[in-house]
């Protein structure tokens, strides 16, 4: 398990390596940052002493080392905007994102995986039906669409909850319930058909004919089977939010974290703290992976190093 | 019925089961009746689709949608299964005094279950064993049923363990609980010979040591004559003969006995070709209103347009035919050389 874990870093090393590249070669070659930072009014003296003073008047590949050199150093340069380290930034909210993902996924999946077992228990049934049905509805709702409908009724018509902003617990149910519910309905479908795959599995039916009451077949032996491909559906929609429903969310509730910050970034033309921003973001995404790895391992014991 | 016998530990009687599919409704089982007594194994043979199978899950309680049982009774020690309190009882008598062994031990156990988690939880469930006492036990299990190093191997899963092994957990599993009656539904179908031999050996040794009944379905007319002392061959969702495995064997009545005998290879007969018998079983979606083997039958006449009625037979069994014990494969190989234009 250590040697595997290992290697996984190693490899997600690499995964972050070349994302840090295609985000050099994206903010210094398509556009000149230069034009993108500073204002359309600047002289060509101010954007002389721009270049220069964020040494991009010198060779590219002279740029490229320095750029990794910092790197290493966890230094993403200053942003323009909030004028500190652009890491400093990013670590400020990074906190508050991740308590977005982790109660909108928790209810997504706290939810979503009893009521997709319990609708594979009597496919087609009334039960199933409905289950089946927000399910679907759930899944057509644009992200942002929800969000706003969300605020007028429970903050500005019922005015049961803050309309946007962080702080309170208050301040946490709509934004997470508006990330929640597209992962909760893919969840729910996903458990669903596995479920139901599982429940025609012939070792369901020897675990009946050994007498096993049908509560314990299903979430012993059954569920157990089924969440092998229900946790490769979470970790994509941990991945996803991180890397992007966040960003939708975090705007539409004006939350502090990393996507509202990203938003702001590029509207500020901020490329130092954007770079730092899909720097972690690059990073998150290989953790999670790596951790998704070792779970497999640890439920799935047919899996072996791969 | 004379009830001087004592009470058989399983009687099937006259069940009827139909599934609801898509292209109709199938009628799986049309009228089977046998019984088991004590410490007997019977054997159910037929080939695919004669409903061995829907048989035991129909004994088993394993019969969910689209299928159901229309009609008939199962009972143990002569208490129906089928009545409201008949299918409690059920519940309690399944994995315990009535238990199974399937034809596929590759797909039988929980892939993320160890064996030892599986003999854990049949054990705790039906003999009130603590999980340590459960353990032991389930070593003991595994050894008598000649699985090596079983301390190890109750911590290992089902995939690793080979075809034959897990067949022998199966049966581990099934025995567990001291089982009254165990149904082996194709038991060595999926195994190789060698491994068949050891399985049936082992099932053999198993009912003389603890006096079980043993439901026997296979296909397989040379592990009949070794093991069962009782036959009873399916057709079409139905039994057409049945007896003494001995009788069975050596004055078959049935025109489909005799013809499925005269259809396995023998060591003391040195045919050139083995006779198959010619065309196909009818569909149970549609199924002929006369005899069912009629269409296939050398021997068939006009009589043949009804239904036969169960007969008994002069060694004691049973048939349903209405010309028995006529030699109808006499010149079955003329007959193959005439039809073959």
């Amino acid at each position: 398990m250590g040697t595997f874990i290992l290697r996984r870093s190693l490899q997600g090393f690499l995964v972050v390596l070349g994302v840090t590249i295609v985000v050099f070669v994206a903010t210094r070659m398509i556009g000149d940052p230069a034009q993108v930072m500073l204002p359309l009014s600047a002289t060509d003296a101010q954007r002389a002493a721009f270049e220069q003073q964020f040494g991009l008047d010198r060779p590219l590949d002279a740029q490229f080392i320095s750029f990794v050199g910092d790197l290493m150093r966890f230094d993403f340069g200053e942003s323009l905007w909030q004028r500190r380290a652009a890491l400093e930034v990013v670590l400020e909210k990074l906190p508050k994102t991740l308590e977005l993902i982790g109660v909108g996924l928790l209810l997504a999946t706290v939810v979503g995986i009893p009521l997709g077992a319990l609708a594979a228990v009597r496919p087609d049934g009334l039960f199933d039906r409905v289950v089946v049905g927000l399910s679907l509805t759930g899944l057509s709702v644009p992200q942002f669409w929800l969000g706003l409908l969300l605020i007028m009724v429970f903050a500005v018509g019922l005015g049961w909850v803050p309309t946007f902003g962080s702080g309170s617990l208050a301040h946490m149910i709509l934004p997470a319930i508006t990330l929640a519910v597209p992962s909760m309905a893919r969840i729910m479908m996903l458990v669903r058909s596995s479920v139901i795959n599982e429940l025609n599995q012939q070792y369901v039916r020897t675990a009946k004919a050994r007498g096993m009451p049908f509560g314990r077949v299903l979430f012993q032996h059954a569920m157990r089977n089924a969440l092998v491909p229900v946790l490769t559906l979470v970790g994509w929609e941990v991945i996803s939010a991180w890397a992007g429903y966040t960003v939708v969310v975090e705007t539409v509730f004006a939350w502090p974290g990393l996507g509202f910050t990203a938003m702001k970034a590029i509207n500020h033309s901020d490329l130092f703290l954007l770079q730092a921003i899909v720097f972690v973001v690059a990073v998150g995404i290989v953790l999670v992976n790596i951790g998704l790895d070792v779970l497999f391992k640890l439920i799935d014991p047919r899996i072996k190093e791969a | 019925m004379a009830y001087a016998q004592p009470t058989p530990i399983l009687e099937v009687r006259d069940l009827h089961v139909e599934f609801d599919t898509m292209s109709g409704l199938v009628q799986g089982l049309r009228g089977v009746s046998f019984s088991v007594m004590p410490g007997e194994t019977l054997a159910l043979v037929g080939e695919s689709g004669s409903g061995k199978s829907v048989t035991a899950q129909a004994v088993m309680g394993l019969i969910g949608l689209p299928g159901s049982i229309v009609s008939g009774d199962i009972l143990w020690k002569g208490q129906s299964l089928l009545t409201p309190e008949g299918q409690k009882k059920a519940a309690s008598l399944r994995g315990k005094s009535l238990s199974m062994v399937f034809q596929d031990p590759m797909t039988s156990l929980n892939p993320l279950m160890t064996i030892g988690a599986h003999l854990v939880e049949v054990l705790r469930r039906h003999m009130k064993l603590s999980k340590p006492q459960a353990f032991a036990r389930g070593v003991e299990l595994l050894e008598a049923v000649g699985i090596t190093e079983p301390r190890r191997r109750m911590a290992q899963y089902p995939h690793e363990f080979s075809g034959g092994m897990r067949q022998r957990v199966m049966i581990a599993l099934a025995i567990a609980c001291e089982p009254e009656l165990l149904i082996a539904d194709e038991p060595t179908t999926a195994l190789d010979v060698t491994i068949q031999a050891q399985v049936l050996d082992l099932l053999a040794d198993l009912q003389k040591s603890m006096g079980l009944s043993i439901v026997l379905i296979t296909h397989d007319l040379g592990i009949v004559a070794g093991l069962c002392e009782r036959v009873a061959v399916m057709y079409a969702g139905s039994i057409v003969e049945a007896g003494s495995a001995a009788t069975v064997f050596e004055q078959a009545e049935h025109p489909y006995t005799q013809g499925l005998i005269r259809s396995t290879p023998r060591l003391d007969d040195r045919r050139d070709r083995l006779v198959s018998i010619e065309g196909a079983p009818p569909s149970l979606l549609h199924p002929p209103k006369g005899c069912a083997f009629q269409s296939r039958c050398p021997v068939a006449s006009r009589q043949c347009d009804t239904k036969p009625a169960r007969q008994e037979t002069p060694a004691g069994g049973s048939v349903s035919c209405w010309t028995p014990s006529l030699p109808a494969w006499a010149d079955v190989a003329k007959t193959t050389e005439v039809h073959a234009r």
